[in-house]
This record gives structure tokens, C-alpha cells and sequence, in this order.
């Protein structure tokens, strides 16, 4: 066949694909927010859920979404910073590395329940943290921590080693290299990674049903003391999420207007997402832009 | 490729003033030895040219200068610099380098503004005065003829310079730090001819000042621009004379057939 044919089919079925790919998403988050979207309202947004009459809210599960990814992203970044700088900057290239990479990749794809539930026997029962955001956010973490890991690692290789070499040619330490010149070279690439960890936070419901619990008890937006058990900041307080209220209302709700509230938070949740993702990109360029005084 | 006899040499001793002396060097990379048994001095306040085949391991023995073979390759023999044995394991490094600048092959400006190119490492010696950083600033700009082209967007990233600024632009880093010896490997290999001929006038200029060593293909570079020649073979330092010497009579049959384009 003559090459431009080929090249043509080949283009047209590159391009098939994609089409398919962007076609399946806009559908899904499109049906999502057409159904959801009309149950979203002021009060649906600000007033606590609702066990048996109708007119609940998600605020609470809001919160507790975006507070658990806080939490865990505190707990899980400068962990995964660590070990991602050794990994790609100062490991050696031996069997023992390998190990501990393969070991990451593992950890990356337990299956949510079981950690949720290993979490459950070792934080909530054994010390007796209780269903409670910092277990849910330990949890997370496990997940998380690979995937992070992973993605700083990657970013900070994918930083040309032309740099390193003319940061050590100007008398500077490794470590002064490092954080001085390729850490902050891969930061559009770190964001990235935070990103993609964050949709799963906002996503994951099994491994926080044990963890984080199912119940979202009374708390007082107003209470800024960490240790009072009404506070919305305490971590130690259960924190039914987003992502498991939706399952809950759709697996035993029983209030009139069940199916209204999960098609309402699962257009929340979306959106949540999709800003989360702006405000990461946002601060992410000004972050790189400050750093590397880019335009 | 012809065969020359590697242990036949014709290295002329200059009663000058010498920046560096290497003794005996040998450089392995793992079991593969690269650099055999070279003695050789870079006197100073001159340009020395390295010339030699791709492989002959210029690269490695001018990094070796400056230390930037530690935890690449093992590097033995006496490498002498203001009468300290400089691969000493004792010697502070990061110290050596301040005295010992790198410019490499591809540009390698960092991903920040022209004037922390320049700022950067100073500030991490130690250096916070602001009118002090600006003096270096335009000092080391000035010296490598970039000056009147960025004196208007020192603030802007460095990576929006072209191959040819972005190259002067890490040769002001390097003498920024003020350093005694300047080691360029194949600095301008990369760019065009004008570029090349500004890097070039920059060299002669700072050569007043920097005792420069220079790896270069180039052959008229060589001669246009360094005072000595060292050519190496192999990993073997086969002839070291006067560039007028090298070009005009060489002694060894390798360094002939080489600078006449015969070689191999
Ligand atoms: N990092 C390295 N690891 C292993 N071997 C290396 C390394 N760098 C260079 N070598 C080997 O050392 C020898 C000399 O290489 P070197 O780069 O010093 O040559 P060169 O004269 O600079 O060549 P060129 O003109 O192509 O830059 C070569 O055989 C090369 O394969
Ligand atoms: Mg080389």
C-alpha cells in the first residue's frame, strides 16, 4: 500500500479513538450533571443530611471530603517528597532499589477493602482511633503514597541531568541541586500527580467505610478548637465523605427523596473534582512561574 | 583505523607558570580504563586546546579537573592545583569548583531568570548583598559579551534565549564564581557559526584573566584560538606542544594524520 494511504487509515483510527475515548467521558459526567445538577440548590448544599424525611443536604459530607484530602495529602506529600527524591536522586541502581519499587507498585494496587479493612483492625480497633478522619486519612494514604511517590520520582528524572551536572559544576551540593534547581523544574509534573491522587480521595468509598466511618455527627462550623469533639476540624471525629454517602443512600436510604440526594452528590462530587483540578493547575503555574520566573 | 604505538609520546616541557599538573592519570570507568597513565600541564593565563577522535577521552580527563568524575569513575594520580594534590579524597569539592568553573557541550541554563542564572549559586556561597549580586550581574555578562542583549530582561526566563546567548549565558555563571581555571568541552559544538564566533571573541577575551582548557573538534578553533595543544589517542596523551607547533610540524605520525584529516 502507498505510505500516505497508510498514513491516512492510521491518522483516521488514532483519531476514531480519541473521539471514542472523549465521547464516553462527556457522556458519562454529561448524564451525571443533567440529572444531578437540577437537586443541586443553596440548601442542599448547606444543610445537614436527612436519615428518614426528605429535604437532607450534603454539607457535612462536603466537608469532610475536602478536609479528608487535606489531611491526607499533609500526611502523604512530604513522604512521598522524601522518598521520591531519594529514589530518583540518590538510590543506587542495585537489586535492593528494585525491590523497594516493585514493593510500591504492590502497594498501589491492594485492593481499597482490604486496606480499609486492614486499617480498621490496626488503627480504629487496635489504636483506638475509632472511626474517625485521621483512619480515614491513614488509609488513603496507603493508596496514595505509591502513586505520589511514583509521579515525583518520574518528574524529578524527567528534569534533564544536564542541570544536575551544572549545579555540581558550580560548587553546589547534591541536595542544594536538588531543591534549589530540579525540584522546582518539576513542579508542573508534581502537580499532576497531586491532582490524580486527589480524584482518588474525593473518589474512594471502600476503604473509608471502615476507616472513616458512615455517620457524619453534629459539628459546629464555628468551634476552631482542634480537641472539641463538636469542632469540624477535629480528626478525630467520624466523617462520613461524599463518595460514601452516595453509596449509603443508594445501598439502604430510605428517605423519600433518596434517589434525588445521590444523583445531587454525584454531580457535586463532579464538579468538586473539576474545580479542584483549576485551583491545583492555577496554583501549580503561578507556584512554577514564581520559581522559575517563566512567562 | 591505523595502528600507532600508544606508548610513544612527545610531550615538551614549558619552563612556565603552570595552573595544573596532572601526574600519571588513569581514569576507569568500572573495569573499562579510558584515560592511561597522563602527565600533562595546563600553563597558566593560556588557552590549551584537547584535540583528539571522539572516544579518546577528552571529556573524561577534563572532568576529572574538576572532580566532576566522582562516583562515575575512579580516577588515580596526582592532579596538582596551587601545590595541592587535588584528587584527594580530603579535598572539599564543592570548595574546588568555586576555583575550577565547567562550561559543558549543550547549553544548560536552569529553568530560572537570566539573573539567577548568574545569582544562584553565589547566593548559596554565601554572597547576600544585593549590590554585590548586581555587580556580578553585569560583570560576568559584560565578560561574555551578553550584556547589551539582556541588560533589558534580566528577570525574564533564561530558557527563552537562543543556543548561541544561552551558552554565553553559562559561561557568565561560570566566571561569575570568579574562578582561576575555566574547562569548556566542546562549548560552541552545538551551534551555529555566528554563534560560534561569539563564544570564540568571548574565550579570547577572558583569556587575559581565566586560564582556559578547552576539548574541542574543531580544528581551526584549535588553532585559531589556544596558545598549546594537547592531542590524545585512545585514551593516551600522544603530543603536546605550541598550537603553531602542533599545526605547522607535528612529531608524531597519529597527531599528523589526524589534524590532515588521514586518520583511521
Ligand atoms: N559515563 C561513562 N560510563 C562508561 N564509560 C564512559 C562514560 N563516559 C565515557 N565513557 C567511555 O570512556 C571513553 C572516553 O570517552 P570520552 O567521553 O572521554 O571521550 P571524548 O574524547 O570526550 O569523546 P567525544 O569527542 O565524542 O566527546 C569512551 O570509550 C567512552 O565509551
Ligand atoms: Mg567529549
Amino acid at each position: 500500500m502507498n505510505p500516505k494511504v497508510v498514513n491516512k487509515i492510521a491518522t483516521g483510527v488514532i483519531y476514531g479513538l480519541v473521539i471514542l475515548v472523549v465521547a464516553i467521558l462527556a457522556a458519562l459526567i454529561g448524564y451525571i450533571l443533567v440529572t444531578g445538577v437540577p437537586h443541586i440548590s443553596w440548601h442542599f448544599l448547606t444543610s445537614p443530611a436527612q436519615s428518614f424525611l426528605a429535604g437532607g443536604g450534603i454539607r457535612d459530607q462536603l466537608f469532610n471530603s475536602i478536609y479528608l484530602l487535606v489531611l491526607t495529602l499533609i500526611i502523604s506529600f512530604p513522604i512521598a517528597l522524601g522518598a521520591g527524591i531519594y529514589l530518583a536522586e540518590y538510590a543506587p541502581k542495585n537489586w535492593f532499589t528494585e525491590i523497594i519499587k516493585t514493593t510500591i507498585e504492590v502497594l498501589s494496587s491492594l485492593p481499597s477493602v482490604v486496606v480499609g479493612l486492614f486499617c480498621y483492625l490496626l488503627f480504629v480497633v487496635q489504636m483506638r482511633m475509632g472511626f474517625s478522619i485521621l483512619s480515614g486519612a491513614i488509609a488513603l494514604t496507603f493508596f496514595n503514597l505509591p502513586l505520589l511517590t511514583r509521579n515525583i520520582e518520574t518528574s524529578l528524572e524527567s528534569v534533564s541531568s544536564l542541570q544536575r551536572e551544572a549545579g555540581l559544576s558550580l560548587g553546589l551540593s547534591q541536595w542544594k541541586t536538588i531543591t534549589g534547581i530540579i525540584l522546582p523544574a518539576a513542579v508542573p509534573g508534581i502537580i499532576t500527580g497531586i491532582i490524580l491522587s486527589a480524584g482518588r480521595v474525593f473518589g474512594e468509598a471502600a476503604a473509608l467505610i471502615y476507616t472513616a466511618g458512615q455517620s457524619a455527627p453534629f459539628v459546629d462550623y464555628t468551634n476552631w478548637n482542634i480537641f472539641s469533639d463538636t469542632s469540624f476540624l477535629n480528626p478525630l471525629r467520624p466523617a462520613e465523605t461524599l463518595a460514601v454517602h452516595i453509596w449509603k443512600v443508594n445501598s439502604e436510604g430510605i428517605t423519600p427523596d433518596a434517589n434525588a440526594i445521590s444523583s445531587g452528590s454525584s454531580a457535586v462530587l463532579i464538579i468538586v473534582i473539576l474545580l479542584f483540578n483549576i485551583f491545583a493547575h492555577w496554583i501549580g503555574n503561578r507556584l512554577y512561574k514564581k520559581m522559575t520566573s517563566s512567562k | 583505523m591505523k595502528n600507532y604505538n600508544l606508548n610513544q609520546q612527545y610531550v615538551r616541557d614549558f619552563a612556565v607558570e603552570n595552573a595544573i599538573e596532572a601526574h600519571h592519570v588513569n581514569v576507569s570507568y568500572g573495569e573499562h580504563q579510558s584515560i592511561f597513565d597522563v602527565s600533562l600541564s595546563f600553563p597558566r593565563f593560556k588557552v590549551t586546546a584537547m584535540i583528539g577522535a571522539s572516544g579518546s577521552g577528552k571529556s573524561t580527563f577534563l572532568r576529572s579537573i574538576n572532580r566532576m568524575n566522582d562516583n562515575v569513575a575512579t580516577v588515580d594520580g596526582d592532579i596538582m592545583y596551587r601545590d595541592v594534590n587535588i584528587n584527594d579524597d580530603k579535598i572539599n569539592v564543592y570548595e574546588l569548583r568555586k576555583h575550577i568553573g565547567m562550561v559543558f557541550q549543550r547549553p544548560n541554563p536552569f529553568a530560572k531568570s537570566i539573573r539567577e542564572n548568574i545569582t544562584f549559586a553565589l547566593k548559596k556561597h554565601g554572597i547576600k548583598d544585593k549590590k554585590e549580586l548586581d555587580q556580578r550581574v553585569e560583570t560576568s555578562l559584560k565578560e561574555a559579551a551578553l550584556w547589551d542583549e539582556v541588560k533589558d530582561k534580566l528577570d525574564e526566563s533564561a530558557l527563552s534565549l537562543s543556543g548561541g546567548q544561552a551558552q554565553r549565558l553559562c559561561i557568565a555563571r561560570a566566571i561569575a564564581m570568579k574562578p582561576d581555571v575555566l574547562l569548556l568541552d566542546e562549548p560552541a559544538s552545538a551551534l551555529d557559526p555566528i554563534s560560534t564566533s561569539k563564544i570564540e571573541d568571548t574565550l579570547n577575551r577572558l583569556k587575559e584573566k581565566y586560564t582556559i582548557i578547552i576539548v574541542t573538534h574543531n580544528m581551526q578553533q584549535a588553532s585559531r584560538m589556544s596558545d598549546y595543544t594537547a592531542f590524545f589517542h585512545q585514551g593516551h596523551l600522544i603530543e603536546f606542544n605550541k598550537t603553531s607547533h602542533i599545526f605547522t610540524r607535528p612529531k608524531m605520525q597519529a597527531t599528523e594524520d589526524y589534524i590532515s584529516g588521514n586518520f583511521g
